[in-house]
């Protein structure tokens, strides 16, 4: 298929039906809105598809929910703020081993915040993010083509793992235009999970639920929970690496701010020093043997994001004290510029004294 | 010798966990009663809310997913959506319908969802140790309200099914009880009529069932009944609030109001 020139936000909703997405709940918030636009206009009126624009947040990740018990595959998507509101259906969602897929198109917080891209959620994304000892998967990524490739990965681990699966996007990604080409036609028939509920014809009934009175059973669900999470750590962990073969500095970035420094890394590369890049695309999963590898090849890491530090944690716990490890973040939605990097980067380099290419 | 009483098919053999003299177990054998003279027992799915009757699929032998609390109108609106076939139906408390679950429960009647709630109203949260809900009456004491619902500071009992009723997409909504053998039979056919009001594709259905709770009222379970007949009846008038069903094509074609 050609490649055609699209939003991002309505690249995850066509790529979404290509996946066999069959029901979208929403509500409206800034900076998605065009994806619950696209699924109102695209998936709406398709034959067996259903979208419902509900009346909060709390609702649509519910309407998900019972979609999912269901057996087909169902989404929702939100910023920030609505996305805190989803946190009691996804733990939900997570406790009764449902698949789902939700869409963060992330903003500035905390608090109403600003519409700007920012990348404050990444831990209420990987921690879990409501109450209760879970995760979720949460996949970031830092183009349009990205954005369109990881919606249909997404729905394929949830039903894998029975998981939901986070996609953590930003303003920034989701309003930009770009070139995307999508892999996938639609599905003719909508897939429909062996194990959904649809009344007891032919079988016993059942039952799907989490409450119980017996703290055994709680402990035996948590663990099984766990056993699934080591497997997804061990299979499905990926990232991206660039010019990192002879870096005496490793630049860690997500998302679009992966892309920021990327431009700075090709000038740095320019000037002769020897920068190269570590992005992270399960952001959960986090690649920790990845970046404990790089440990043996580089010098220094920088930790660059558009939140005050919350990967970092993650890029510590991987190095584990073995590697000097610094930080540049812009907080509140004010997005740095390639050139901006490329002077932290430069004066880092020159202050820790790294070796420079002649 | 002709059989007249017999257990449910639908209801499993289990012994009920409720409190002696509580209307849950009365409304579980109504109905799985209903589900068996229907013969929809293999097309139900039943949301039940945290709460005493959160086990209510512990009794009920078809398929149930627990909700979160309040959220039942939500769920069942992205399970029936997902798989029209299904007949949904929700099973709530006061506190979970008509306090935490207000927004989901009148957008989903508003939008005509095709599921039937089964609304129990106690007046109190039964399995929290009985608070007051909304439904409380007015100077009623509860463990919240040690000196008497005052209305001044804690509001007026909330009429949820006059509320639903004023809602387009609600076709039919009527209050019962289940505090004697007259109420119960009533109750027993309110149930039926929501379920076909759900099977004819004419919108959202919901009966409201004032239910005793004896153990937190603290009255004996011949007392509560009274109470219900005496009390409660006078803030919730028992019959039918709404019946649009008539209006309406059977084939699912709408009328206008």
């Amino acid at each position: 298929m050609a490649k055609i020139l699209m939003y991002g936000n309505a690249a995850i909703g066509e790529a979404a039906i290509r996946a066999g997405c069959q029901c979208y709940f929403g509500y409206p918030i800034t900076p998605q809105n065009e994806l619950t636009e696209y699924m109102a206009t695209n998936l709406s009126r398709r034959k067996g598809c259903s979208f419902v624009q509900a009346e909060s947040e709390v609702s649509a990740i519910n309407m998900v929910y019972g979609a999912s018990l269901a057996g087909v595959r169902a989404m929702t998507s939100s910023s920030s703020p609505g996305i805190s509101l989803k946190q009691e259906g996804i733990s939900y969602l997570a406790a009764c081993e449902l698949p789902a897929v939700i869409v963060n198109i992330s903003r500035g917080g905390p608090g109403l915040g600003s519409i700007s891209a920012a990348q404050s959620d990444y831990f209420q994304s990987t921690r879990g993010g409501g109450h209760g000892d879970y995760r979720t998967i949460v996949l970031a990524p830092s183009s349009v083509q990205e954005l369109a490739d990881l919606t249909h990965r997404a729905f394929d681990l949830a039903d894998k793992y029975r998981i939901p699966v986070i996609i953590l996007g930003d303003g920034m990604l989701g309003q930009m235009m770009e070139p995307v080409e999508f892999k996938y036609d639609a599905p003719s028939e909508l897939p429909v999970r062996s194990d959904a509920l649809r009344g007891a014809k032919g079988r016993p009934s059942r039952i799907v639920k989490t409450f119980t009175s017996k703290p055994t059973d709680l402990e035996e669900l948590n663990w099984s929970l766990f056993r699934r999470y080591r497997l997804i750590e061990k299979e499905e962990t990926t990232y991206e690496i660039y010019m990192v073969e002879d870096a005496e500095l490793v630049v860690v970035a997500f998302g679009v701010a992966a892309r920021i420094a990327k431009g700075a890394i090709r000038n740095a590369r320019a000037n002769g020093l020897k920068v190269g890049m570590f992005r992270p695309i399960t952001l959960w999963p986090f690649p920790y043997e990845k970046v404990s590898e790089l440990t043996q090849m580089t010098k220094h890491f920088l930790v660059f994001e558009m939140n005050m530090g919350q990967m970092i944690e993650d890029v510590k716990l991987a190095v584990e004290g073995k590697r000097e490890i610094s930080f540049y973040g812009r907080p509140g939605g004010v997005i740095p510029t390639p050139s901006e990097i490329l002077r932290v980067i430069t004066r880092l380099y020159y202050q820790k004294g790294l070796k420079i290419e002649k | 010798m002709k059989k007249v009483y017999r257990r449910p098919k639908s209801l499993k053999r289990a012994a009920f966990h409720y409190c002696p003299g509580c209307g849950h177990s009365i409304v579980h054998r109504l109905l799985t009663e209903v589900f068996d003279e229907m013969n929809i027992q293999d097309k139900v799915i039943g949301i039940p809310p945290p709460g005493c009757s959160v086990f209510a699929y512990h009794y009920l032998d078809v398929d149930m997913a627990e909700s979160a609390h309040g959220r039942g109108a939500a769920v069942a609106t992205g399970l029936k959506r997902a798989y029209p076939d299904a007949l949904v139906f929700t099973y709530q408390g006061d506190g979970d319908l008509a306090a935490i679950g207000t927004a989901e429960t009148i957008h989903a009647a508003n939008r005509g969802e095709c599921i039937t709630s089964i609304f129990i109203n106690n007046a109190v949260y039964g399995m929290t140790g009985g608070q007051m809900a909304p439904t409380t009456l007015s100077n009623m004491k509860t463990t919240t309200t040690p000196y008497g619902r005052d209305t001044r500071l804690e509001g007026y009992p909330v009429r949820m099914s006059e509320m639903v009723a004023l809602v387009k997409g609600a076709a039919y909504i009527e209050r019962t009880a289940v505090n004697s053998p007259a109420n119960i039979k009533r109750t027993k056919k309110a149930i039926r009529k929501a379920f076909q009001t759900q099977i004819d594709d004419l919108g959202y259905s919901m009966v409201e069932i004032l239910s005793p709770c004896p153990t937190n009222w603290k009255m004996s379970p011949l007392e509560s009944w009274q109470w219900v007949e005496n009390e409660m009846t006078k803030e919730f008038p028992l019959g039918l609030i709404k019946d649009t069903t008539r209006t309406k094509d059977i084939t699912g074609k709408r009328d206008a109001d």
